[in-house]
């Protein structure tokens, strides 16, 4: 290769080099953006309700200090709730979008496919039978969202892993979880709106310190794996035998993905239950922004995130009745999914 | 099912006529298990009733709890009979209109889309009355078919299973976290809540069937009169063309009766999935592809199978009971898995 | 500047679930050549460039490169000898060709390892050599089906390996870009020594492009050589069971299959 070096091209590779420059660039100012609107809301969050704090109070507050007529309304009241929101649309960004790429199909997210289903049925059973909570709870939800996660997997897997056969049989296995954890409310004769709403699309109004711990510990190990991971994640993009000839282990990387994805999602499904359309959403708007041909593992994350935060701030605030957070993703989520199926169906459904 | 099976090695129009006589006999089996669905419905329930108590209630002669019991079943009874059958038609005549071995008004989003309707119609149009709540069903329904189908068709290779599936279950998704968004806010929303996200037929009066009555009567008499349609349309869409079937026209004709059948269940029972799924599959293992049998043995199976499956709702959770639109989802959903496993399914 | 390395099947059974496809196959391919694996449909020719590319990992015996089995070393490592390209490869959508051939450099680049100068070069040649430079901001989903051959074939070239396996590159295309595609892969062959197995379909293609052939039947090898001792009448009616002529092709020298049919006996 070193004998075709001198050439007049080097001026079109140069360009070639700038324009590659550019597109990261784009990247980085759309994900710093990103972050940027993620704090602006969490302060919003931590600001307005009953009573408005003012933003001096809430950064003290948040600092540590004690800040009389404020400290509790931010510190036991509002800032669980922000930490959660954000640690939760975090959680099902990556996740969802680990498995919309892995899948190379936008609408094989973890809710769609039945693997926040899993971790659901768990938390209902944990909370409405067993009467557990805190760390137990989220074991258990990660212990059965893995175990259904390999159930799918594993159902699907026949001569090699098919992501059509995968995405179908999520869609039974979900429908299957689903009907569980409706039954379980029923059982339980806990079927109060509240209770149901959480399970069934999910809410932030049972956010506390001892629920916001796991989930956080879950965020901070497992998503630095995650983003580190993007990389063969997007060689597997291309194809499992392309990914294979460029040296990507396939069947190893894909169970670590998956793993990580499932950990995740399932913590935050402990939490908050699943919201409805989060994991399915925050994926293709971030691509929309940061451009395609990117990995989107921390983008999505800070989407889901953005998303949360001002999906709660919409439900609490913006109309009479205060409508949890799942309710208004699913109201937002729902043409916007309309939307993509038919997009993905004309383009052939990748992301 | 017939012992005088024949000890010489069967012709070919020998084993044709067995078929034949074979599909009578399940077809005599099958009204039998009907029969007996119905005697199970209306014996079981929070509290067992013997089988002469049954009879007694049935003629009238008997007075006291047992018979009130019986009585109190037999609307409930005769409604998920006919729920059943209504889906169980509507899921065989849609896995034929698309061929698609995954159809089913639930799982492509037509029952949620009827539910959707009549709970936007209450909501924002105040209808109150259970033969509005039909119309604003049907509407749904057959909306909600059209959009589901556009939108599953579009791009590489038309409707594949795996598209319609994905855009039945993104649809269903979608409208029932709209159906929440609506019922939220509303006073006494519990059970009203329950009813629109789950189905179930334990609110059956016999005013209520008599309204969807009609509804059911036409459209299984529009399914019944495409089953030829539907046996050139499996063919796919040129061949039946050049075998003289007018395509579109036996499309349409099956659709909006598999439509009105979805919708009128849906606008009496609420949301249930699977049943539609289920039905046609074990109708077409036990008496071929025609669609002729096809379709009889699917209203059939998917009375009995609604009918069971409401019994078993009843009898699981004594002194409650579990909705049979759960029920037919953890039956119907491992059967689902099934189907998708195999493999033409999943070729795109 | 290649170092020949070799690639050698030894003893190989390969199969699917279970069913056997190869059996006991046995071949060299040779360093710095082009060659091509023939054989009718479901004769296992595709089975044997996948397990080359390692996509398939033999029951028995192995497939080595310079002497150590592929399926044991080190994913990368390989892949920075070996590259391939499979029948079917997935460009996500919108993507721009240049960040898709840029992904070709996944083998030579570790987890925590930014993008190099280095990787800009290698991409850079690759477009330039796979001629498709000035596509490098379009997205892949606007080229027709020979543009986008070719950016696959450059992403190929991006992973600078010394081996290059294609799994039949010309499926799908026109004769003209055929030709096209079969042209560049010569170049690549010519001027920097790549060794390349490509499967083709088309019996006169291999005929006229390679310098070695692998005929294959019923998951066995039946001959290899150059295609002007291995291509004749003979040989096809084994192979593809069809009767034929073989004339010498009048541009080329290289053997060139007529077949016959029940009406053109050429008797």
């Amino acid at each position: 290769m070193t004998a075709t070096v001198a050439r007049p091209a080097t001026t079109a590779h140069a360009a070639l080099a700038a324009s590659r420059r550019a597109r990261r660039r784009r990247r980085a100012l759309v994900t710093g953006g990103l972050l940027a609107l993620v704090v602006a809301l969490a302060l919003v969050a931590l600001m307005v309700g009953e009573t408005f704090v003012p933003l001096g109070d809430v950064v003290r507050v948040a600092l540590g200090q004690t800040v009389p007529g404020a400290s509790f309304t931010v510190g036991e009241l509002r800032l669980p709730r922000t930490a959660t929101a954000v640690l939760a649309g975090l959680a099902f960004g990556a996740g969802g979008v680990t498995f919309q790429t892995m899948l190379r199909n936008p609408l094989a997210s973890p809710d769609i496919i039945g693997i926040s289903s899993g971790a659901s049925v768990a938390a209902v059973f944990g909370i409405l039978v067993l009467g557990v909570s805190g760390p137990t709870l989220s074991a258990m939800a990660v212990g059965l969202g893995l175990a259904t996660a390999l159930l799918i997997y594993l159902l699907a897997y026949r001569d090699g892993l098919l992501g059509a056969r995968l995405v179908l049989v999520g869609i039974g296995a979900g429908a299957f979880l689903h009907a569980m954890v409706q039954w379980m409310l029923l059982r339980a004769s806990a079927w109060d709106l509240p209770a149901a709403i959480r399970w069934l699309t999910g809410s932030l109004n049972d956010s506390s310190w001892e629920q916001v711990r796991p989930l956080a510990i879950a965020v901070l190990l497992v998503g630095p794996v995650m983003v580190l991971a993007s990389r063969p994640l997007a060689v597997l993009q291309l194809g499992d035998d392309a990914a294979t000839g460029l040296g990507v282990r396939v069947e190893r990387t894909r169970l670590l993905l998956l793993v990580g994805a499932v950990v995740l999602v399932s913590f935050a499904t402990a939490t908050t239950g699943p919201i409805a359309f989060l994991a399915f959403l925050a994926g293709p708007i971030a691509a929309r922004l940061v451009g395609p041909g990117a990995t989107l593992v921390l983008p999505a994350g800070l989407v889901g995130a953005a998303l949360t935060l001002a999906a709660d701030l919409v439900g609490q605030h913006a109309f009479d009745t205060r409508f949890p957070v799942g309710v208004v993703t699913g109201a937002i989520g729902a043409p916007y999914l309309v939307y993509l199926l038919i997009r993905s169906n004309r383009a052939g459904g990748s992301l | 099912m017939t012992t005088q099976s024949p000890t010489r090695p069967p012709a070919p129009a020998r084993e044709r006529a067995v078929s034949r006589r074979r599909r009578w006999v399940w077809l005599a089996a099958a009204l039998a298990l009907v029969a007996v669905a119905a005697v199970v419905s209306v014996a079981f329930g929070t509290r067992v009733v013997s089988l002469g108590d049954v009879v007694g209630a049935l003629v009238g002669k008997d007075e006291g709890i047992a018979a009130a019991a019986v009585r109190a079943r037999v609307p409930r009874t005769v409604l998920a009979l006919l729920v059943g059958a209504a889906l169980g038609l509507a899921g065989a005549v849609m896995q034929g209109v698309t061929r698609n071995p995954l159809g089913d008004p639930g799982i492509l989003g037509i029952t949620m889309g009827a539910s959707l309707a009549v709970v936007s119609g209450i909501a924002f149009l105040g209808i109150t009355t259970l033969p509005q709540y039909v119309w604003f069903a049907l509407v749904g329904a057959a909306l909600t078919s059209v959009f589901v189908y556009l939108v599953g068709s579009i791009g590489r290779g038309g409707p594949t299973p795996l598209k319609l599936a994905l855009a039945g279950a993104a649809t269903t998704a979608a409208f029932s976290s709209l159906v929440s968004a609506i019922l939220l806010p509303r006073i006494d929303v519990m059970n009203v809540f329950r009813f629109w996200q789950i189905g179930g037929v334990g609110g059956a009066t016999w005013e209520a069937i008599g309204i969807v009555l009609p509804f059911l009567v036409v459209g299984t008499a529009l399914t019944l009169a495409s089953a030829r349609g539907l046996d050139a349309l499996a063919l796919g869409d040129d061949l039946a063309t050049g075998l003289g079937v007018h395509v579109t026209r036996a499309r349409v004709l099956a659709a909006v009766g598999a439509v009105l059948l979805a919708g009128a269940a849906t606008a009496v029972a609420g949301p249930i999935a699977f049943v539609g799924l289920v039905v046609p599959h074990a109708a077409r293992l036990v008496v071929g592809v025609d669609h002729r049998w096809v379709l009889p043995f699917s209203a059939l199976t998917g009375a009995v199978l609604l009918t069971l499956a409401d019994v078993i709702g009843r009898v699981v959770a004594r002194p409650g009971e579990i909705e049979v639109g759960i029920v037919t989802a953890l039956i119907g959903a491992p059967v689902f898995v099934a189907l998708a496993r195999r493999r033409r399914v999943v070729q795109l | 500047m290649t170092t020949a390395h070799t690639l050698t099947v030894d003893h190989a059974t390969v199969g699917y679930g279970d069913r056997v496809v190869l059996e006991d196959l046995e071949l060299t391919v040779p360093p710095g050549r082009f060659s091509v694996i023939v054989g009718a449909n479901a004769c296992g020719k595709s089975t044997l460039l996948r397990a080359m590319a390692r996509l398939l990992v033999p029951r028995a015996g192995a497939v080595l490169l310079d002497g150590r089995q592929v399926h044991r070393e080190p994913a990368r490592r390989v892949a920075q000898l070996l590259g391939l390209l499979p029948q079917q490869p997935v460009a996500p959508e919108g993507i721009v060709v240049a960040d898709l051939v840029g992904r070709g450099r996944h083998p030579h680049q570790g987890p925590f390892q930014r993008w190099t100068t280095e990787d800009d070069e290698a991409v850079a040649q690759a477009l330039e050599a796979a001629g498709v430079l000035d596509l490098a901001d379009r997205s892949v989903d606007e080229l027709s089906g020979g543009q986008r051959q070719r950016v696959w074939i450059a992403m190929a070239l991006a992973q600078r390996t010394d081996v290059l396996l294609l799994d039949e590159p010309t499926t799908f295309l026109d004769v003209a870009h055929q030709v096209e595609v079969l042209d560049l892969v010569t170049d690549l062959n010519r001027e920097r020594g790549t060794t390349v197995v490509a499967v083709l379909h088309d019996l006169n293609l291999a005929a006229r492009y390679a310098d070695h052939l692998f005929a294959m039947k019923a998951g066995r090898l039946v001959a290899a050589g150059p295609p002007s001792e291995v291509v004749t009448a003979d040989l096809v009616r084994d192979v593809f069971g069809l009767e034929s002529v073989v004339i010498p092709d009048p541009t080329s020298g290289a053997p060139l299959v007529l077949p016959l049919g029940r009406h053109h006996t050429g008797a």
